[in-house]
């Protein structure tokens, strides 16, 4: 008798034991995920977007260019 | 041509990373210790098959629960910092920085998204085991992932591995070994660790001595406080010791900040060691700044020169001769000396820019021969940050700040010590319920133990000043030309974000422990 090999069952279980662990979760459990995802919120939509673009990537386009406003500010930065 | 630096400026970006450094480090420690200590709990657990030891894993095990997840994502904001606030400094730094924190950001996701969830989640589903495996795992990869951070600090404190290229303003690393086994780098790291070790031993310790003092948990809270007195006692050696290996590292390669520690201005033979002192403005001036004096002090003679030197006899430069020489004992460059080493790296790279505006290739490939070969780079490009000093005394940190953090560092330093000898002397004589005394000091220890931890990243990062990386570039230039305004308002967006953060860690942590071990 051929047994057939089921080869999503180790995934199912890793996708059930996450399902079941946050289920099934604490009360402090609950609070600090609210946390997490509040804190998580605030600083990737709202700090990074509005609050903290890359300076170098946005005021230039290439490398090269961000090379030379670099090497600009070493060699005339004043004392 | 390039516009004046506004100080404001560079004040309110340091303000905001160091208030965004603050916070992040008042999670990162309890985070380093408590995992080792839940983790040898749960070994005892495991090993014994005892419930009450599982029952007190289980509640400390909350506590950093609650912990690691308040602390999420809280040292990102320092990396958005980099590339906003400090871009040239990002830009000149190269992937001298991205690699360790990839590193970093890769095992930190990986531990995270899995043995933590196991830890959590696992209890029952998983064999006593592979629970324990990850408890252990969990705690292991949480100090090997401070490693990376600590790797890229050390290297601000001491830039070694790399080469500077002309052409793209950044420095590539070229010997990754020496970058990772940095001197201070490995006795940043084991001093760090320990003392996040210390810290979890005295907040356990403390939280046990509350239970002890309502008469509640006796049996978890006589125990916490064995192992945790234990542990926190080899850690509080371990500190000692790494602290004493690091400050010879830094009397070489930071010297005048080693000296401002001390509060240092006259170099001398037998140099003592002062245990403690209040600082005074004085008449003298090195240059333009005023010089600090001491009220009082009480010093250990000779000590000094015995750390740094090996004897009494050793001489021990103060901020004066390192600062501007004249004293025949001191060999060493002035910094008047490395500003014009510094000022003479920067005509050339200024001669290299030129030389590619013309398209000059011959004499291209000249400067940057002679740019990156081995003479140039020993004497001149190493010293390139002095070239922006206007003054030699402007390379001197803040001596009040260094001395007061350092010294408060070390005197809670050794009051720990005597804190974890004295808990097990009581404990092992059957003695610590009775000393009612003993119980609240453990209990007010927790805040102090936080005071030494952040005193000593002040100290780190407050006597590298000038610098942002210790001789190759001074905060002023590291700084990105962003209005002051906007970095203002970031700052109060943290300060109301980080606030928030830890009133809902201390009350949901709070909340908790009244609740107490669950059956």
């Amino acid at each position: 008798m051929m047994i057939k090999r089921n080869y999503f069952l180790p995934l199912y279980k890793v996708i059930h034991f996450y399902y079941d662990g946050f289920r099934n979760m604490s009360s402090w459990g609950k609070k600090v995920w609210v946390i997490i995802i509040i804190k998580l919120f605030i600083i990737f939509a709202v700090l990074k977007i509005f609050f903290f673009p890359d300076f170098l990537q946005k005021k230039f386009d290439t490398d090269s260019k961000r090379s030379e406003y670099v090497i600009d500010q070493l060699t005339n930065s004043p004392k | 041509m390039i516009e004046h630096i506004d100080m404001s400026l560079v004040d309110w970006s340091r303000a905001q990373f160091a208030l965004t450094a603050i916070y992040h480090w008042i999670f990162v420690p309890l985070t380093l210790g408590l995992s080792f200590i839940v983790a040898m709990m749960e070994t005892i657990y495991v090993r014994t098959g005892n419930e009450e030891w599982k029952r007190m894993t289980r509640f400390w095990m909350t506590l950093f629960g609650i912990n690691f997840a308040i602390g999420i994502a809280t040292g990102i904001i320092l990396e958005f910092e980099f590339g906003t606030n400090w871009s040239n400094y990002s830009w000149f730094v190269g992937d001298i920085f991205g690699a360790p924190l990839a590193i970093e950001g890769i095992l930190a996701f990986f531990l995270e998204s899995t043995f933590v969830a196991v830890m959590f989640f696992g209890w029952n589903k998983v064999s006593k085991k592979f629970h324990l495996a990850s408890t252990w795992l969990v705690a292991i990869g949480a100090n090997l992932s401070a490693l990376w951070i600590l790797v890229a600090n050390a290297w601000m404190q001491n830039p070694v591995g790399m080469v500077f290229n002309p052409d793209t303003a950044r420095n590539e690393m070229v010997n990754f070994w020496a970058v990772l086994f940095n001197q201070v780098a490995i006795d940043k790291f084991l001093h760090t660790i320990s003392s996040g070790f210390l810290l979890a031993s005295v907040f356990v310790m403390g939280i046990s001595s509350w239970f002890l003092l309502k008469k509640r948990e006796e049996w978890m809270a006589l125990r916490s406080i064995l192992i945790t007195a234990i542990f926190g006692l080899l850690s509080s050696l371990m500190v000692a010791f790494t602290g004493d290996t690091s400050a010879r590292t830094i009397a070489k390669v930071q010297p005048i900040k080693f000296a401002a520690f001390e509060a240092q201005y006259d170099g001398t033979r037998n140099a003592g060691l002062v245990a403690f002192g209040i600082l005074k403005d004085s008449d003298k001036k090195i240059g333009e700044k005023k010089v600090k004096d001491f009220v009082f002090k009480i010093q250990i003679p000779g000590f000094l020169s015995v750390l740094t030197g090996g004897d009494k006899d050793a001489f021990v430069p103060g901020i004066n001769d390192l600062v501007m020489g004249g004293v025949a004992e001191y060999k060493g460059l002035t910094v008047a000396d490395k500003m014009q080493r510094g000022t003479d790296a920067k005509d050339v790279l200024n001669d290299y820019k030129r030389a590619k505006l013309v398209n000059n290739r011959e004499q291209l490939e000249l400067i940057k021969e002679y740019f990156q070969g081995k003479t140039f780079v020993e004497e001149n490009l190493k010293y390139f940050g002095y070239a922006f000093l206007d003054l030699p005394e402007d390379a001197i940190p803040n001596v009040s700040v260094s001395f007061y953090s350092f010294h408060i560092m070390v005197i809670l330093g050794f009051f720990f010590i005597l804190v974890c000898i004295l808990s097990l002397i009581l404990l092992l004589r059957g003695k610590l319920l009775k000393n009612r005394w003993f119980l609240r000091i453990l209990l007010f220890s927790i805040p102090l133990v936080y005071i030494a931890s952040e005193s000593g990243w002040v100290l780190a990062e407050m006597g590298r000043q000038p610098w942002i990386i210790q001789d190759l570039m001074p905060v002023n230039v590291a700084v990105s030309k962003i209005s002051a305004g906007s970095v203002m308002t970031t700052f109060i967006l943290f300060a109301i974000l980080f606030t928030a953060l830890l009133i809902a860690e201390v009350s949901i942590m709070v909340r908790q422990i009244k609740t107490g071990p669950k059956h």
